[in-house]
């Protein structure tokens, strides 16, 4: 038997290897092995015959987050391998107003709030204080920053450009702010209110677009969601289908161009329709059911079109418009008149044989939720309405969709994440739209996941569900929200909020079959009805998981060492260090060489029995005795006892980790 | 065709009997399992249950700022915003009557993966609107065991989308295939009434201006925009299978 990659059909060795070739390898090892014996100097060669042992824990039973007893600032909690850290209540004027997104700079977390932006200093993060409330009312006040910018999302119609809190009652006004807003942050103190960028549906959320060919640029991606805003209010925004409004608002996001050295002329500079021909449109002839229903659509005056050779009835959402421009186009106001619907019926037929193209197909979806952009990987996920979507966004201004995945179990596609070696993505579905309590035992495991897929080039291929083991109550809002990378080397470890579902750590490194390994719960915010509350987003931050409870202020956790995540592990983790981060601009997770990453490499090698016990014994120590060196004898040391590992890969369990294990001394050979 | 109208009644009435008599069931589970001693073995599991019932007063003062801001909020009630919550409500009641017949009248397994989330999902936001009704002292339309309003009936036939009487018969007496064809069509129709609701709502002076009900309606608008393309693409599948029926 002679098993290369060769034989392998090159796409089943694809979809093998992200999760099987750590055993493939193993195999082609035991089968190399009969006509070579590899020399390890003075280790001693095991049985080559290893096989790796899956991610084994033991959670607590009965899972204690069930039945926690409820309170706003008082509620029992629970968790298991992590520790809270602090728990800060909202400053006062933020109390009973929704605590939204997270972003960091420095020593700062920056926390949307409904009511505005909360900066924390977090340096003690046993202690967090505040630096700035900043009052400025919008939803969701969405935050990222770059550099000495600030950027907030508004949506809602209550949000105006003059910050102040009493609203915009009329449906039209010029005092309106749904877009962008800018802030210089220079003095982190006082945010300077520099300029805001409108957009036609608002920004329910946004992603900043640090583009590596662009130093003078950033770039802001759009998502919103709400109805298209009046023309009247905002110029030049349509509701209409594309195929009658080519600048539609609809099936589209906005990308808006930041110049780094005069931000105030930020505008938008492109609009792409990344859903075009998402779906085909349909081929087929009428249903006996569609004849009849014309019929009737006839008898009761409907207007009915003739497309593709068929004849149709035009909905409302495309006929409301045109009624609305005739009655524009005679300088009238109000509901259109009879003589206006006669004046369209006597038209449509020159109406729909000049738009050329067949308005009712279908368009995908009419807007993302979000986008998380990956710069190292010139990709993108979007999260788009009924679908999944992968972008090439090495154009920053003309994002083009790769791929697109869909999911019947899937409500609304809500945010994206990629592991760092960009061989996965994991959707969430923000089923209920995260008020509503998707987590009881008897909604199924299914829905208001996250959905796992591995990617190979363009190819999404669906793997597994993830969605929070312990069933929750009904006063308690929860879904799967936003979360983030945990930077353990070697291991794909998620952090993840669930509104009041509380926090869960989970690894999945293994893609078919992710494992949860930490979390934190409370009991609800209010014993007697459903209040909203809950962690909105929680994401790795130099060492601090920081979460953003909606109802509760800022809480600060931090792991601690179990079965499922070693000290080793913890602290090669906590030599990642960020200047700034926005969760949905992801960024390239680089350790640099440690000690500590060597050892997390070894207990991982331990942990799935990818070398013989006897040996991981005698790789730590002899990497004791290399710290305990200094100067040319450590060099000389690590550099020795990397080559040695080096030989050792081909007959572990695990060979691509060895290879990173000796790469990591290699690394501190040459750097120490 | 009496005996599955019974079934859908008494589906419906244990749904709505389970919705009313939720919160009083919460309560007895907290209260019950406030008293469970929850210890495990793991070492670094941590089951916090000496949060102190008695806040600190810094804690005390800001938890009493969180009860009078929610009820000022509850203070101040744009009829637009209530409208629409009641509207809804008899909107939604309707979905759950067209969604409740998939049981007994659908063999198909995506027809009822896609009406048991409708059910799930509409039944949460029922429960919401009805509770920021009764909050705000408006008056609560209540859903009576047969699966329809018990009040306003007039008005519910004039909200954007609803089905006709004579609709809702066709897709009683439909079965099977036809079942499943009707009611795609039918709830693409009322998903589409929604959410001109929605907009109307938006383009409505004074509306919206409670987040709560932006957000509501913000969401319904998405996810049935989202659920109506999920179902014109089931519709198309349905008829690229056997276009002749």
């Amino acid at each position: 038997m002679n098993l290369t990659i060769q034989d392998l059909p090159s796409a089943s060795w694809k979809r093998f290897s992200s999760m099987a070739r750590p055993l493939v390898l193993a195999v082609m090892a035991l089968t190399s092995c009969t006509s070579s014996t590899m020399s390890t100097g003075s280790l001693s060669v095991g049985s080559p015959t290893l096989t790796l042992q899956s991610l084994q824990v033991t959670p607590p039973s009965p899972d204690p987050r069930v039945g926690l007893r409820a309170g706003l600032f008082n509620a029992e909690e629970a968790a298991w391998n992590m520790r809270v850290v602090s728990t800060t209540p909202p400053p006062e004027e933020f109390v009973g107003i929704t605590n939204s997104d997270l972003a960091f700079k420095g020593n700062y977390a920056i926390q949307g709030n409904y009511s505005g932006v909360q900066v924390w200093d977090i340096s003690n993060p046993s202690n967090p204080t505040t630096v700035t409330t900043f009052v400025c009312p919008a939803s969701q006040s969405d935050v990222s920053v770059f550099g000495n910018l600030m950027f907030v999302s508004g949506e809602g119609m209550t949000g105006r450009l003059d910050c102040s809190d009493e609203g915009v009652q009329e449906a039209v006004s010029h005092d309106r702010m749904r877009g962008i807003r800018i802030f210089d942050i220079t003095d982190i103190r006082n945010p300077d209110y520099i300029t805001n960028v409108q957009t036609c549906r608002g920004s329910h959320t946004h992603t900043v677009l640090e583009d590596p060919d662009d130093q003078d640029n950033v770039y802001i991606y759009v998502s919103g969601s709400a109805p298209v805003r009046p023309e009247e209010e905002l110029a030049g925004c349509s509701d209409a289908l594309p195929s009658d409004d080519p600048n539609s608002a609809l099936f589209r996001i906005e990308v808006i161009r930041v110049p780094l050295a005069s931000p105030e002329d930020a505008a938008i500079v492109s609009s792409p329709r990344i859903f075009n021909d998402l779906v085909a449109p349909p081929e087929h002839g009428l249903a006996p059911e569609d004849i009849l229903a014309l019929d009737e659509a006839k008898a009761s005056g409907a207007f009915i079109v003739e497309m593709g050779g068929q004849e149709r009835v035009l909905s409302s959402r495309m006929l409301d418009p045109m009624l609305r421009d005739i009655v524009a186009a005679r300088g009238g106001s109000g509901p259109p008149s009879a003589a206006d619907s006669a004046t369209l019926r006597a038209a449509l037929p020159e109406l729909i044989a000049s738009a050329g193209a067949n308005p009712l197909e279908d368009l995908g979806p009419t807007q993302c939720h979000d986008i998380t952009v990956y710069p190292h990987l010139g990709l993108a996920g979007g999260a788009c309405g009924g679908y999944g979507l992968l972008l090439d966004i090495s154009d920053p201004i003309d994002p083009t969709r790769l791929a697109a995945v869909a999911d019947s179990n899937f409500s609304y596609w809500h945010s994206a994440t990629f592991n760092n070696d960009g061989t996965k993505i994991l959707f969430t579905d923000e089923w209920g739209g995260g008020g509503a309590p998707k987590c009881r035992a008897t909604d199924p495991k299914e829905w208001g996941a996250n959905a796992l897929f591995s990617l190979n080039g363009d190819n999404m291929e669906f793997e597994s569900y993830y969605k929070l083991p312990a069933p929750q109550t009904s006063l308690e809002n929860c879904v799967a929200h936003n979360g983030s990378l945990i930077p353990i080397p070697g291991r794909d470890i998620m952090v993840q909020a669930w509104y009041q579902g509380g926090i869960s750590i989970f690894d999945w490194t293994d893609v078919s079959q992710p494992i949860e390994i930490a979390y934190h719960d409370r009991g609800p915010t209010d014993p007697s009805r459903m209040g909203m509350g809950g962690s909105w987003s929680v994401y790795w931050y130099n060492g601090l998981l920081v979460s953003s409870e909606i109802a509760r202020g800022l809480d600060i956790f931090e792991l601690t060492a179990s079965e499922a995540i070693s000290q080793n592990e913890i602290d090669a983790a906590n030599t990642v260090k960020f200047e700034h981060l926005n969760s949905q601009g992801q960024p390239e997770l680089v350790w640099p060489y440690s000690f500590s990453l060597a050892r997390a490499y070894i207990d991982q090698l331990e942990r799935s029995h990818a070398m013989p016990a006897n040996r991981i014994d005698n790789i730590r120590t002899r990497l004791a005795d290399a710290e305990n060196d200094s100067g040319s004898a450590q060099r000389a040391s690590l550099a020795g006892l990397s080559s040695r590992i080096r030989g050792m890969a081909a007959q572990s369990g695990d060979a691509g980790k060895v290879q990173m294990l000796a790469d990591a001394l290699e690394g501190l050979a040459e750097g120490g | 065709m009496t005996e599955s109208i019974s079934e859908v009644s008494r589906y419906l009435a244990s749904l709505f009997r389970s919705a009313s008599s939720l919160r009083a069931g919460v309560v007895s589970i907290v209260a019950l399992s406030s008293s469970i001693t929850l210890g495990c073995a793991s070492s670094s599991q941590l089951t916090n249950s000496d949060v102190p019932r008695v806040l600190d007063p810094d804690l005390a003062r800001l938890e009493r700022i969180y009860r009078a801001r929610e009820d000022s909020i509850r203070m101040v009630v744009n009829d637009a915003d209530a409208n629409f919550m009641s509207g809804m409500i008899h909107h939604h009641a309707q979905a759950l009557v067209m969604s409740a017949l998939a049981p007994t009248h659908s063999s198909n397994s995506a027809i009822k993966t896609l009406t048991s989330r409708i059910i799930n999902a509409q039944k949460d936001e029922i429960a919401v609107m009805q509770r920021w009704l009764g909050e705000r002292g408006r008056p609560v339309p209540e859903v009576d065991t047969s699966g329809t309003m018990t009040m306003s009936q007039d008005h519910s036939m004039h909200m954007p989308g609803m089905l006709s009487p004579q609709q809702i018969d066709s897709l009683t007496l439909a079965h099977n295939e036809e079942y499943d064809r009707l009611f795609l069509r039918y709830m693409i129709q009322h998903h589409n009434g929604a959410v001109g609701m929605v907009h109307d709502l938006f383009a409505t002076d004074g509306a919206a201006q409670d987040d709560f009900v932006f957000k509501l309606a913000s969401d319904i608008q998405v996810d049935q925009i989202t659920e109506v393309a999920r179902m014109q693409k089931m519709l198309d599948e349905f008829m690229r299978a056997s276009p002749n029926r």
